[in-house]
């Protein structure tokens, strides 16, 4: 018969059942005998990728500061710059309020803040462990890269969200219809899924959160003006137009100002840009992510 | 001692047929031949010969920068190696990676329990990523909960675990996918007296129960002296002494002719000590030792 002190001795936060002096009674591990039977090809991908897109909801579920505490930039954004510039009629627009012109543009600049910083929660996952068991499994690096990179799809997905409400109560005139808003989805996954490979890959180059930090902030205002998220491409000087069609961020607000305001727009060449640039992204995060785990 | 059955995995290539006839024959769990890993000009790995059995736990002991963190990396895949330096069950991982994984579970040396996430998505997770079907996943995950006595704290979130509970809930991780090797690197570290003997308890348990290999690395020599079958002491990135601990300590008594038996700290102190100071008399090589200590800070 096992015997338990009747408090924890002190110095010790393990509960009082895991101290017992003779392990406990046998339980049932019948299910733990027998692997699982393994998953090939494709399905391999697309089981990874949910998990780790569950995984993001689920801590998405268990804490909402950062949901809360990231709409603050864009509501900024929208409340200052967007009311002001409106007031200016100094960017020419084509006829559309510049809050509806720049509605997109801070979706689009949102979802790459949080994607543009996933390579730091990366080098955390080293740091921690994390990484290096997820490693361990059989998932392929660049499903395991696939699979973050379209997790922080889906936060931004929701983040984009928030934006959008925002963004109608400030009496942007948005499209509700469902199968555009699911375009608007699939197009910030895709862009959210490019940056987060891109910083995963820097991440895999610099290796310490520090270095990342000064890179990402480096990078982020460049793609940010260098896009055509705050004016249209036409005003640039030819250098910026250049820097701009190569930017996969003038791509992502392209498609959804397309798609949100009904403005013209390049959608086919917009989601194959975006698509190559994802998977680019996933092949180059992926062979950089062994830099990681050595 | 219940036996594992095989996991699942293809052999169609006909040149990997040979492999797949000495993984099914393999009583070995690891074979290391001349396992050797470098990080730039430190040598870490240096000619490691090792041989694991199926069923036992082997401790793979030594001091910090003798190579074990780095030789349980290549054996788990984490660091890649030319081929034939390393089987597990009988499988090369340099060609065979996904099936050597599929039967691997490995807790690091750091806690890496996700804090944001309760003690069972954690476990679920590994479920996931092992492909436990949707039917099956919640009552494996229950079943690795209840492995390591977590089932109460189980719905709370990982951040408000002691120490101790993070690293049984690392284990009911490992065990989710039922490996044929538990490969545990210094999983009692940084723990208080108690928490080691839970976390040891479980191992002991679940191995008994499921007939498992245990691959381990630790500094404790208590813990190595009750818990191993057999342990090899590393040092400078080779074997030194390999036995069972009381063949160990017998060996190193007759050497020293002590009046009484060593312990097994003795017998590290033994085998490393002497290692040690001939590398403080030596200045190039403690840079070295001290290279890949800094390495290995780097990585975790």
């Amino acid at each position: 018969m096992s015997v338990v002190p009747v408090a924890p001795p002190p110095g010790s936060a393990e509960p009082a059942a895991a101290q017992s002096p003779v392990a406990a009674p046998r339980r049932d591990l019948g299910l733990l005998l027998v692997p699982p039977p393994a998953r090939s090809g494709w399905r391999v991908v697309l089981a990874r990728i949910l998990a780790m897109c569950v995984v993001e909801l689920q801590k998405l579920r268990h804490d909402r500061t950062e949901l809360y505490t990231r709409a603050v930039q864009p509501a900024l954004w929208l409340l200052i710059f967007g009311e002001t510039f409106t007031r200016i009629k100094a960017i020419p627009t084509n006829g559309i309020p510049y809050l509806d012109y720049l509605a997109p543009g801070i979706i689009a600049q949102s979802a790459m803040f949080i994607a543009i910083f996933y390579g730091i929660m990366i080098i955390w996952e080293r740091d921690s462990g994390v990484l290096t068991k997820l490693l361990v499994t059989p998932t392929p690096r660049a499903a395991l890269v696939a699979g973050k990179a379209f997790a922080a799809g889906v936060k931004a997905v929701i983040q984009a969200l928030v934006v959008v409400v925002i963004a109608a109560l400030l009496g942007v005139a948005l499209t509700w219809n469902p199968a555009k808003l699911l375009g608007v989805a699939v197009v910030v996954l895709l862009g959210s899924a490019f940056f987060s490979c891109l910083s995963m890959s820097i991440a895999g180059i610099v290796l310490t959160r520090d270095r990342l930090m000064g890179i990402g902030q480096a990078i982020t205002m460049p793609l940010f003006f260098g896009s055509n998220a705050l004016y249209p491409v036409s005003l640039m000087p030819g250098w910026l137009q250049a820097v701009s069609k190569a930017n996969p961020l003038s791509y992502e607000v392209d498609a959804l100002r397309g798609l949100l305001i009904g403005t013209p727009a390049h959608l086919g060449s917009d989601f194959a840009v975006l698509t190559l640039s994802a998977g680019l992204g996933i092949a180059c995060a992926s062979a950089l992510l062994g830099r990681l785990a050595r | 001692m219940k036996k594992q059955s095989e996991p699942t995995g293809t052999t169609a290539d006909p040149a990997d047929q040979e492999e797949a006839m000495d993984a099914a024959e393999a009583v070995e769990a690891v074979v290391c031949t001349g396992l050797e890993y470098s990080f730039g000009r430190t040598k870490a790995v240096d000619g490691l010969d090792l041989t694991v059995r199926s069923g036992e736990v082997f401790g793979l002991l030594g001091p910090n920068g003798a190579g074990k963190t780095t030789a349980i990396r290549s054996i788990t895949t984490l660091l890649p190696v030319p081929p034939g330096m390393v089987r597990v069950f009988g499988h090369d991982p340099a060609r065979r990676q996904m099936q050597v994984r599929r039967m691997l579970g490995y807790v690091p040396q750091q806690l890496s329990a996700d804090g944001g996430l309760t003690g069972r998505e954690n476990v679920s997770l590994f479920a996931r990523v092992f492909d436990v079907s949707r039917r099956e996943r919640a009552a494996r995950v229950a079943q690795a909960i209840a492995a390591v006595d977590l089932t109460e704290a189980a719905d709370r979130l990982a951040k408000t675990y002691s120490g101790g509970m993070v690293r049984r809930l690392e284990l009911a991780q490992a065990l989710v996918s039922a490996p044929r090797l538990l490969v545990l690197d210094e999983p009692t570290i940084g723990l208080d007296p108690i928490a080691r003997t839970s976390v040891w308890e479980c191992i002991d348990e679940v191995r008994a129960a499921t007939g498992m290999t245990v691959l381990v690395t630790t500094h404790y020599m208590d813990e190595a002296d009750q818990y191993c079958d057999r342990v090899a002491l590393m040092h400078r990135g080779r074997i030194r002494a390999l036995g069972t601990p009381e063949q160990l300590r017998t060996e190193v008594g007759e050497q020293l002719d002590l009046a009484e038996p060593p312990t097994l700290d003795d017998v590290f102190r033994h085998f490393a000590g002497s290692g040690l100071a001939n590398a403080t008399e030596n200045e190039g090589e403690f840079k070295d030792v001290r290279r890949t200590r800094r390495t290995a800070s780097r990585v975790g």
